[in-house]
């Protein structure tokens, strides 16, 4: 008698193989892409118990839950500084920390399109276990779906987020009051200019980076200062100018801020100056806006600067009384305009 | 930024601004327009206007290639695509631009028109060798500065034998819009009083400084050509008001880091082979202007898109509210259009000059409409 067979099941090809509609339709294939590359990369207590969804220990007695989720279409799929991986997990983190609270678990959701190459599925996926990984935050439930070929771009993601919100923090967009603080956690615009000078072919000289981090750990320590925090986002789309009218249009307030205090990274303004973008509508993926009460500035400013994210923080401005609730801006060279909300798509799928 | 920060620097505008400040009259009033949108953004998003007395104002011209589009070539631009199922491809100003029947690039483009913004007529014939079973039509507008880009990529696909490749063309002329202001019905009747004008940045240096000339000699009022940059400006208007209250009526050049008196005589050839003047052409807000635009000689007709698909020019009148005509002229302000703001914001543009940020109404609105609002 010959020897017992180990499996019979051909593993799949991840160098050579392509998404086919059968690793959607909820059979063997998709068990087996399930098994061999999302379990093997993203495989966790919950996700390996393989059930249609996961059970989750309750918040601490007088927590609160918090939720966000955030669908993620950028192209290209690959970009210096990341991908559509680790920038899926970055991103809905990040909606999850500026409300204050402790990013706890992670979903995934990805539409596949028929015909994309499983070596980039792959590299995908073990991005995305590297960012859940590092930040603590794990995928406790996911979907796979595949469209036909000409229906998708790729690949498309859609991460949900929950995180724990301590009893008593209160920090949401509506709390900015006149006299309060603006300051930004470092140089702007750099996600979107590096996906636009992969995207259009630029070939800078230097090279622009996306900034794609996860941005909790650096809340944590703002917020660990005992500082009163008022208001916390990320510029993502529409940049630091529409995150600032957000704000001022949720507070019932205006903003004055200084040209000359704006973080930017030299090869980011030259970019911008190329292509006659405001980086202040240009996105970023791993960057804090902050507002705090004005006596807390150089507590809140030290642990943003203590932070390996947070060196090149800066403060912004101030903000104001204002009926229409007007974004202004002292210009460099002394006189003042409005920073507006963004008007149309300087930049579409960065995100 | 290595080039850019010197032509930023806060004292030193401040500087010249003192400078404007004691220079000029104070019992006089000097009225300049700066022709080119790219002067308009500058004031505006450098809040440029806030440096200068009172008595100096600052009147934008229609130096802005979107607005000055009119409807009926945006429609020609949208049939193509829509009709003839051609790439039209195009600078990303022109997508927004409101056409006919409420639609414009944008939003053909959602209809299923193939719609591509391009950077460089580079990006619009490499799409032609990529797609040689489809018709790609390049949009080509703008002045001077944008013209010789198109020649180039008109005699680079004749040289490839590109049998897909055309041009719609809507090139216009900076001379021809100066002449169109000036001899408005408004400025005939003294209701634009012009002191001088701050000439274009990019367009003079294909063009140079002497194609000016005319307006000191023929209409007395003093040139200065200056860059785009918020330095360039300050300096410009000094030198205007110099040369207003010296009574001398000259073209001087800020700008001559990068514009001479005959410009660029290589660019200037290359148009004048491929290019020849249009009899007339409708602007808009300035109406039909004769020898103001280009199209493309007969021999180079195999890439005239007009020709290739033939689909007549229909003018279209703006919309009964819109100002944007009289705002282009010079005649009126932004803040006396009583849709601006309104029914016409960047968002929903109802008229041209609200579609480019280097449109006198779009400047407005995005930098300086705080100033139009009471407290």
């Amino acid at each position: 008698m010959s020897e017992p067979r180990k499996q019979y099941v051909r593993p799949l090809d991840l160098k050579h193989g392509r998404v086919d509609m059968a690793h959607g339709a909820g059979g063997k294939a998709m068990a087996q892409l399930i098994h061999e590359l999302f379990a093997r990369h993203l495989g966790n207590e919950w996700l390996d118990q393989g059930d249609d969804g996961a059970v989750l220990p309750a918040p601490a007695p007088g927590e609160q839950l918090v939720m966000a989720t955030d669908s993620h279409v950028v192209s290209p799929l690959f970009f210096p500084g990341g991908d559509i991986g680790c920038l899926a997990v970055h991103g809905t983190i990040n909606d999850v920390a500026v409300m204050g609270a402790r990013p706890l678990w992670l979903s995934a959701a990805f539409i596949l399109e028929e015909g994309f190459a499983l070596a980039d599925l792959a590299r995908i996926v073990e991005s995305m276990a590297a960012a859940a990984r590092k930040a603590g935050v794990p995928i406790v439930t996911g979907d796979t779906k595949v469209v036909e070929r000409g229906k998708g771009d790729g690949v498309f993601i859609t991460t949900t987020g929950v995180g724990a919100l301590q009893a008593g923090r209160r920090i949401g967009g509506q709390r900015a009051r006149p006299g309060d603080a603006i300051l930004v956690s470092g140089s702007i615009g750099d996600h979107g200019m590096a996906i636009m000078s992969e995207r259009e072919g630029l070939g800078f000289a230097s090279p622009i980076v996306s900034d794609t981090a996860a941005l909790h750990g650096l809340i944590e320590a703002v917020l660990a200062t005992g500082a009163d925090i008022r208001v916390l986002r990320d510029p993502t789309r529409g940049g630091l100018g529409t995150t600032l009218n957000e704000i001022a249009s949720q507070s019932g307030v205006g903003m004055l801020i200084e040209e000359k205090a704006l973080p930017l990274n030299p090869a980011v303004a030259a970019a911008c100056e190329f292509l006659g973008l405001d980086p202040l509508y240009v996105a970023n993926e791993g960057k804090l806006v902050l507002i705090c009460a004005e006596p807390d500035v150089e507590k809140v400013l030290g642990a943003l600067r203590g932070h390996a994210l947070g060196r090149e923080a800066a403060v912004l401005g101030t903000v104001v009384e204002d009926a229409h609730h007007f974004v202004q801006m002292t210009t460099s060279m002394g006189g003042r305009r409005i920073v507006d909300w963004l008007t149309g798509d300087q930049l579409p799928r960065i995100c | 930024m290595k080039y850019i920060d010197e032509f930023r620097d806060g004292d030193l505008a401040r500087n010249i601004a003192r400078s404007i400040a004691a220079e000029a009259d104070p019992a006089r009033e000097y009225r300049f327009m700066e022709f080119c949108g790219g002067h308009t953004h500058a004031i505006s998003r450098y809040g440029l206007t806030d440096l200068l007395p009172p008595n100096v104002r600052m009147i934008h011209g229609p130096g802005c290639p979107v607005c000055v589009l009119p409807i009926g070539r945006v429609d020609q631009a949208i049939r193509m695509a829509l009709e003839h199922g051609v790439i039209l491809c195009t600078y990303g100003d022109c997508l927004r631009v409101p056409a006919s029947d409420g639609l414009s690039l944008l939003k053909a483009k959602a209809r299923g028109a193939d719609v591509r913004m391009v950077y460089s007529t580079q990006d619009a014939l490499a799409l032609a060798q990529k797609h040689p079973e489809r018709q790609v039509v390049f949009f080509a507008i703008g002045f001077e500065t944008t013209t010789p880009p198109t020649a180039v990529a008109i005699e680079q696909a004749r040289a490839l034998g590109l049998a897909n490749f055309s041009v719609l063309c809507c090139h216009v002329l900076t001379p021809a819009a100066i002449i169109g202001i000036l001899e408005s019905p408004e400025a005939k009747a003294g209701g634009v009083a012009l002191d001088g004008m701050v000439g274009p940045a990019h367009v003079s240096t294909v063009i140079g400084s002497a194609p000016y000339e005319f307006v000191p000699e023929r209409y007395g009022k003093p040139v200065v050509i200056a860059g785009f940059e918020p330095l360039d400006m300050m300096q410009a208007i000094l030198m205007l008001v110099r040369q207003v209250n010296q009574g001398r009526a000259e073209v001087e050049n800020e700008f001559t880091r990068a514009v001479t008196p005959d410009g660029n005589r290589k660019a200037q050839a290359l148009v004048a082979k491929v290019f020849q003047l249009r009899p007339e052409f409708e602007w808009r807000g300035l109406g039909t202007v004769p020898d103001s635009a280009l199209k493309l000689r007969p021999e180079y007709a195999a890439f005239d898109a007009e020709l290739r698909f033939p689909l007549p020019y229909t003018p279209v009148p703006d919309h009964k509210a819109c100002e944007c005509g009289a705002i282009l002229r010079g005649v009126k302000e932004p803040r006396d259009c009583k849709v601006f703001g309104t029914v016409c914001t960047p968002e929903t543009p109802l008229g041209s000059c609200m579609v480019s940020s280097e449109g006198a109404c779009a400047a407005h609105y995005t930098y300086g409409r705080y100033k139009d609002l009471a407290a």
